[in-house]
C-alpha cells in the first residue's frame, strides 16, 4: 500500500492504533468542604440513563385504565408484576415494600450497561457506581438488622456464636457490599476490555493482510458482544438484585415468626 | 526503558498470567452446580425455575475468586502500579 492511497482513507476509518485502557474522563475538579471531587463523564452517563427511565416510566404508565388496556399499559403490568413476584418469592410477603428499592437497582443497572451499546463508557464500568450500591444495600443490612434485634442485638450478632468469632465476623461483614460491587464492576469491565481486545486483534489482523479499514471487525465481534454485552449485562443485575433480596431478608427473622 | 523498569514489567506481565490461574477454581466449581442443577430439573421439572435462580445466584457468589484474580490481572497490565 502506498502512502498516497493510505492518505485519501480518514483516520476514524482505519481503526484503533494501540490499545489503551483508561477510568473515566475527569471533565473537572472542584473543592467541597476541603475534599477535592472529581465530576467524571459517568456522571453525565448517570443523568442521561437516569432521563431515560424516567421517561420510558412515564410513557409507559400514562392513561392507565382497568378495561380496555393499552399495549404500553400491558408492558407496564407484565413488569411490575414480575419483579412484584420475584420480591414476594425471594424475601417473603412481609418485605413487598421493598419492591420500588429492587426495581430501581435492577433498571438502573441494565440501562447503566446497555448504554454501552452507543459506544460511550458503561455507567457500571465505574467502581464508584457499584460501590454506592452497595454501600446503600450494606446500610439497609445494618438498618434491617437494628430494626429487629435493637442496637444491643446488633453489637452481639457479631460475637455470634463465641466471642473469638469477633474479626472473622467483622470482617465478612464489610467483605459483603465489597463483593457484590467488585462482582459487578468485574464482569462488565471485564468483558468491555475482552471487547476492545477482540476489535484491537482484528483491525490489527486486517492490517496485516493489509486492508487498510479494518474489514474483520464487521460482524465477527457481534457474536461475542451477544455474551459479553447483552447476556452478562442482564446476568449482573439480576444477580446484583438476587443478592441484595437474599442479604436483607436474611438479616431480618424468618416469615413465620412474630416480628 | 532502563534494566529495573523492564524486569517490572516482565514481572507485571507475568504476574498477570499467574494471577488468572485463579480461574480454575470457579470453571470446576460452576461446572459442578450447572450439572447438580440438570440432575435437579430433570428429577422436578416444575421446579426448574427455583433451581435456577438458586443455581445462578450460587454461580455468581463461585465466580467471585475468579473475578478478583481478573481484577488483579488486569491492574498488573493495563496501570502498572510498580513501575
Amino acid at each position: 500500500m502506498t502512502s498516497a492511497a493510505m492518505m485519501m482513507i480518514p483516520k476514524f476509518l482505519t481503526g484503533p492504533e494501540e490499545l489503551t485502557v483508561e477510568g473515566p474522563k475527569v471533565l473537572f475538579t472542584f473543592n467541597l468542604l476541603g475534599l477535592k471531587i472529581n465530576f467524571t463523564e459517568t456522571i453525565i452517563l448517570e443523568w442521561i440513563v437516569m432521563a431515560v427511565i424516567l421517561g420510558l416510566s412515564y410513557f409507559l404508565t400514562r392513561n392507565l385504565k382497568v378495561k380496555g388496556i393499552s399495549k404500553r399499559q400491558v408492558i407496564a403490568e407484565m413488569a411490575v408484576d414480575a419483579i412484584t413476584n420475584l420480591v414476594r418469592d425471594t424475601m417473603g410477603k412481609r418485605w413487598l415494600w421493598f419492591t420500588p428499592y429492587i426495581a430501581t437497582i435492577f433498571c438502573f443497572s441494565i440501562f447503566g450497561s446497555l448504554i454501552s451499546l452507543l459506544g460511550v463508557r458503561a455507567v457500571t464500568s465505574d467502581f464508584s457506581v457499584l460501590l454506592t450500591w452497595a454501600a446503600i444495600t450494606f446500610i439497609l443490612i445494618t438498618w434491617t438488622k437494628i430494626k429487629y434485634g435493637g442496637v444491643g442485638g446488633y453489637l452481639k450478632g457479631f460475637a455470634d456464636p463465641i466471642p473469638v468469632m469477633l474479626p472473622i465476623n467483622i470482617l465478612s461483614e464489610v467483605a459483603t457490599p465489597t463483593a457484590m460491587a467488585l462482582r459487578h464492576f468485574g464482569n462488565i469491565a471485564g468483558g468491555s476490555i475482552i471487547m476492545g481486545l477482540v476489535y484491537y486483534g482484528l483491525a490489527s489482523l486486517s492490517h496485516m493482510i493489509h486492508l487498510q479499514v479494518p474489514v474483520l471487525t464487521v460482524g465477527i465481534p457481534a457474536v461475542l458482544s451477544l455474551y459479553f454485552d447483552l447476556f452478562s449485562d442482564f446476568m449482573q443485575a439480576f444477580i446484583f438484585i438476587m443478592l441484595t433480596m437474599v442479604f436483607i431478608s436474611n438479616a431480618g427473622p424468618a416469615d413465620d415468626e412474630p416480628a | 526503558m532502563d534494566m529495573g523498569e523492564a524486569i517490572i514489567l516482565a514481572g507485571s506481565a507475568i504476574g498477570a498470567g499467574l494471577a488468572m490461574i485463579a480461574g480454575i477454581g470457579p470453571g470446576i466449581g460452576e461446572g459442578y452446580a450447572v450439572g447438580k442443577a440438570c440432575e435437579a430439573i430433570a428429577r422436578q421439572p416444575e421446579a426448574s425455575g427455583a433451581v435456577t435462580r438458586t443455581m445462578f445466584v450460587g454461580c455468581a457468589v463461585a465466580e467471585s475468586t475468579g473475578i478478583y484474580g481478573l481484577i488483579i490481572a488486569l491492574l498488573l497490565i493495563f496501570l502498572k502500579p510498580f513501575t
